[in-house]
């Protein structure tokens, strides 16, 4: 059982870490680049697999060389090795050139039995890549997932997902393996055999050991290595065309306002008055 | 997906002293063991005073069990104690040293979240050899049974699980011992409440206050009228840069006096002496409690059902001897014996005689003579009388007993460090109270001294602790809310007093058809876990689901 899931360096978008000019554009120079908060659950997904059904994860992302701390965070939640495809020529990558991009660091890798991607990023917000690489592998894809099992005897996923992202309806569906998921944000990653936790707990600790020394399950891939064409990857390759970014402006934040204390007992007796006929009572 | 559920050799539940060497002797003996554990991390959820002792007629020591834990896991050793008798401002100090070291390999202080998580992490690899493993996170909440027998447990967080045997280590409030309809928490009697300050105190500052050296540790107790009339005491011990202080009472003697728990901490923390160790250092920590069994009269004869076996607290095997209290080296002993014996009853093909081997071990061993020595059943019987107390009481109080009590002078030291006699004191208010006070008044001196700081209020230490609140689903809910039957909690409550809403019970008044009447209300978000409304008002009493609930750093 071979699970490869891809991730992406975003903007750590917390407050206190994210910075913008004044002109409401992001400042990528001063932001620091984080794993992409939902990747987290294509891990766990790939982590439960092998918890369950033992076997390999590896985790890929395409990206400049700065993307190495992505991997080393995504390797503290688990991985077994990491693939960092990089490259001059893949810079400013749309979606599509991205696909094609990590499709061929995929079966350069071989044929894993599971690729797994996170729901969108937090920085484009498409949710487009996870798509659009199952289609260049020819694989199945299921999205939404928030449970999966595998049954490597008969060849098959088994996965709840969520229809139209709605949490009260869920679907299973079976997919013939190898096969594409993307994870939802609602992944369960609870355990319920204590024979899981503990080994959970063991590659966890294995792993968070690998992550200090990531660099020594680290390879890099250039586009060349990859035998990918320059046209159909980076900007050359990306029909996707930014005409311009607009900051959404801010709400106005000045508002008419009555500081009241709250043992102030007439003051709050006129907060009461004031809030009556707005709750519909009398 | 598999319906079967999972099996294990041994399941053991809990991470405390007992648990750990529980696992440890199991795991060694190629039983294949799973410990289940409630709190995030072995420790969090647990309070000591604490002195842990390793005794030279015990089978079992916490360091011979897990080598290195005196260096990794404990605070300092002590190499002073000393018992305080209180009248107002004067004190007499005894060097009850003697009755310390009776018995005694060695004796350290410790803080349990640091000595738990290490212990854990030791039998979780020890276990993990055998395919097993400790897993925090955890909390059982039953036992499995088919046809009436015990064949594993249930647990919130996981699916059940079978097991061979089943260890319930899981401390005072035991679930799993009242499951089995072992333990009950009917009596007050037979229970002590403990609670505890951890006050950071930087080590040059215990150097010089205690006039001790860095592999040096000192113990305090303290009992007279500082505490009114509840019978129990105080203590304070030294850690490596903090200081434990805290209080023990007599559960039923705390809900007569109606007695506000944190109140009791605040008149040992300002008593001159205290005054004098903390003067500018006063950064109490962390604020704790637990219930403490009385082995006396707790202590289960015969601690087992088919293939459960109870160890620890959960099968009250808490000693208090006097005034040293000791709990966790017996819980250990209790805990081996009980991997022992199924060590012993699986080689010879007849695992159903666990628990009666268990019996035997802890008898043959010398644990039960100790947990319910026979010479307190007889003072007892007379002692505990309030007629005799009440006679004792005046006597002692008297010209006559005060004159006896100058004649004796220092010998009453001796006496105090009697080994035999410090086992069988009858639990009345004579030796908590009165003795000490008449000690204090007749033969001690004044202590200056005035404390430069006020002890923190309820509402601070509650703010000050950590709690993972499991919202919506309270873990004690009132059976009957009316004051006769819960109010006692209102003051017993560790973290509620009279007059203080920020707590978890409290008074209410209702008006019905124009009748004012009292109801008692819960609301459990600040509580410590500490099992106390459980035996005096009307609940019904779990513990929170894993990881939930308080969490302590220090312990
Ligand atoms: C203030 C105070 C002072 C004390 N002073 C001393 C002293 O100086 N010396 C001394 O030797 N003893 C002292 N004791 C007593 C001592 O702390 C106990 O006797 C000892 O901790 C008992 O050990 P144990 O292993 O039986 O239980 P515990 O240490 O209570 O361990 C029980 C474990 O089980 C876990 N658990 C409980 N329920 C569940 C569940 N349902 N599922 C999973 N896990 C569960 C708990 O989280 C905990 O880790 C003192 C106690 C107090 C409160
Ligand atoms: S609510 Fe009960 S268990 Fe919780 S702290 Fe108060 S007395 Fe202890």
């Amino acid at each position: 059982m071979h699970s490869v899931v891809l991730t992406k360096g975003v903007p750590d978008f917390r407050e206190g870490k994210v910075s913008f000019d004044e002109d409401g554009h992001l400042e990528r120079g001063a932001t620091p680049t984080v794993m992409n908060p939902n990747d987290e659950f294509a891990l766990q997904a790939a982590l439960q697999t092998k918890v369950k059904r033992g076997g390999r994860v590896s985790v890929m992302s395409m990206g400049p060389p700065g993307y190495e701390s992505v991997l080393e965070e995504a390797m503290g939640v688990y991985a077994d090795d990491c693939y960092l495809l990089s490259d001059r020529e893949m810079a400013a990558a749309d979606t599509w050139a991205t696909a094609i991009t990590l499709s061929a660091g995929i079966e350069k890798i071989g044929d894993p039995d599971l690729v797994i991607a996170g729901f969108k990023t937090a920085d484009g917000e498409t949710g487009q890549t996870g798509p659009q690489t199952a289609w260049c592998l020819d694989r199945p894809i299921v999205t939404h997932v928030i449970a999966m099992e595998v049954d490597e005897d008969a060849g098959t996923l088994r996965a709840k997902r969520l229809v139209e992202g709605d949490v009260d309806e869920i679907e299973t569906v079976e997919a013939p393996l190898p096969a594409f998921v993307v994870t939802d944000p609602e992944f369960d990653t609870s355990y319920r055999r204590a024979e899981h936790r503990l080994r959970h707990k063991q590659l966890k600790a294995e792993t968070e050991a690998r992550a200090e020394n990531y660099e020594d399950h680290l390879t890099s891939w250039s586009a060349e290595e990859l035998e990918l064409d320059p046209d159909f990857i980076g900007l050359d390759g990306s029909p996707t065309i930014v005409s311009a970014v607009d900051p959404i402006p801010k709400a106005p934040s000045e508002r008419e306002a009555t500081m009241v204390e709250p043992d102030d007992s007439e003051g709050m007796g006129e907060v009461l008055e004031t809030m009556r006929p707005l709750a519909g009572g009398d | 997906m598999t319906d079967e559920y999972e099996h294990y050799e041994a399941v053991v539940v809990g991470g405390g002293p007992g648990g750990a060497a529980a696992a440890a002797t199991l795991a060694r003996n190629d039983v294949e063991t799973l410990v289940l554990e409630r709190g995030v991390e072995a420790g969090s959820k647990n309070v000591t005073g604490g002195l842990v002792y390793a005794e030279e007629s015990a089978p079992y020591t916490i360091d011979g069990l897990f080598p290195d834990f005196r260096e990794e896991a404990a605070e300092r050793p002590v190499t002073d104690y000393y018992l305080h008798n209180v009248a107002g401002e004067k004190v007499k100090t005894f060097d009850i040293s003697d009755l310390h070291d009776h018995d005694t390999e060695w004796a350290d202080a410790v803080l349990r979240r640091k000595m738990d998580s290490w212990v854990a992490d030791r039998v979780h690899e020890i276990a993990s050899e055998t395919g097993g493993g400790l897993l925090t996170d955890v909390r059982v909440n039953g036992l499995l049974r088919e046809d009436g027998e015990i064949v594993g447990v249930t647990c919130d967080e996981l699916d059940p699980i079978r097991a061979d045997f089943v260890v319930a280590a899981d401390g005072v409030n035991s679930e799993l011992a009242r499951d089995a309809g072992l333990m009950d928490w009917e009596d007050p009697d037979e229970w002590f409440q403990g609670v505890k300050a951890v006050v950071d105190v930087p080590p040059e500052v215990i150097a010089e206050r205690f006039d001790i050296d860095d592999d040096e540790g000192e113990a305090h107790l303290f009992s007279g009228d500082l505490f009114e009339d509840v019978r129990g005491g105080g203590f304070v011990y030294t850690n490596e840069d903090s200081l434990s202080i805290g209080t023990v009472f007599h559960l039923d003697s705390l809900v007569a006096e109606e007695a506000e728990p944190h109140e009791l901490l605040d008149s040992l923390l300002t008593h001159p002496l205290m005054a004098n160790w903390l003067e500018g250092h006063y950064d109490e920590v962390e604020y704790s409690a637990k219930l403490v069994p009385d082995s006396k009269k707790a202590a289960h004869p015969s601690p087992h059902d088919g293939r459960l076996v109870l160890v620890g607290d959960a099968a009250g095997q808490m000693q208090a001897q006097g005034p040293i209290i000791k709990g966790m080296n017996h819980a250990v002993t209790a805990g081996a014996l009980a991997g022992e014996a199924f060590a012993e009853a699986r080689m010879r093909n007849d695992p159903e005689s666990v628990g009666d081997l268990y019996e035997r071990k802890l008898r043959d061993e010398g644990l039960m003579a100790k947990l319910r020595p026979s010479g307190y059943r007889l003072a007892s019987a007379l002692g505990e009388h309030a007629p005799v107390t009440a006679l004792t009481d005046s006597v002692l109080t008297s010209g006559v007993g005060r004159a006896a009590v100058g004649l004796l002078g220092d010998r009453l030291e001796s006496l105090y460090s009697s080994p035999t006699l410090s086992q069988i004191v009858p639990d009345t208010r004579t030796p908590y109270v009165t003795m000490p006070t008449v000690i204090a008044e007749e033969l001690g001196e004044r202590v200056e001294g005035e404390a430069d700081y006020e002890p923190k209020s309820l509402l601070d230490r509650i703010g000050d602790l950590t709690y993972d609140t499991d919202v919506g689903n309270p873990h004690i809910r009132l059976r009957d809310a009316s004051a006769e039957a819960s109010g006692a909690a209102v003051s017993a409550c560790p973290v509620s007093a009279h007059d203080f809403g920020g707590g978890c019970y409290r008074e209410e008044t209702v008006e019905t058809n124009g009748d004012e009447e009292t109801i008692i209300s819960l609301d459990t978000q600040p509580c410590v876990e500490c099992g106390t409304c459980a035996v005096v008002a009307d609940t019904e009493w779990e513990h929170p689901r894993g990881g939930k609930g308080v969490e302590f750093k220090q312990g």
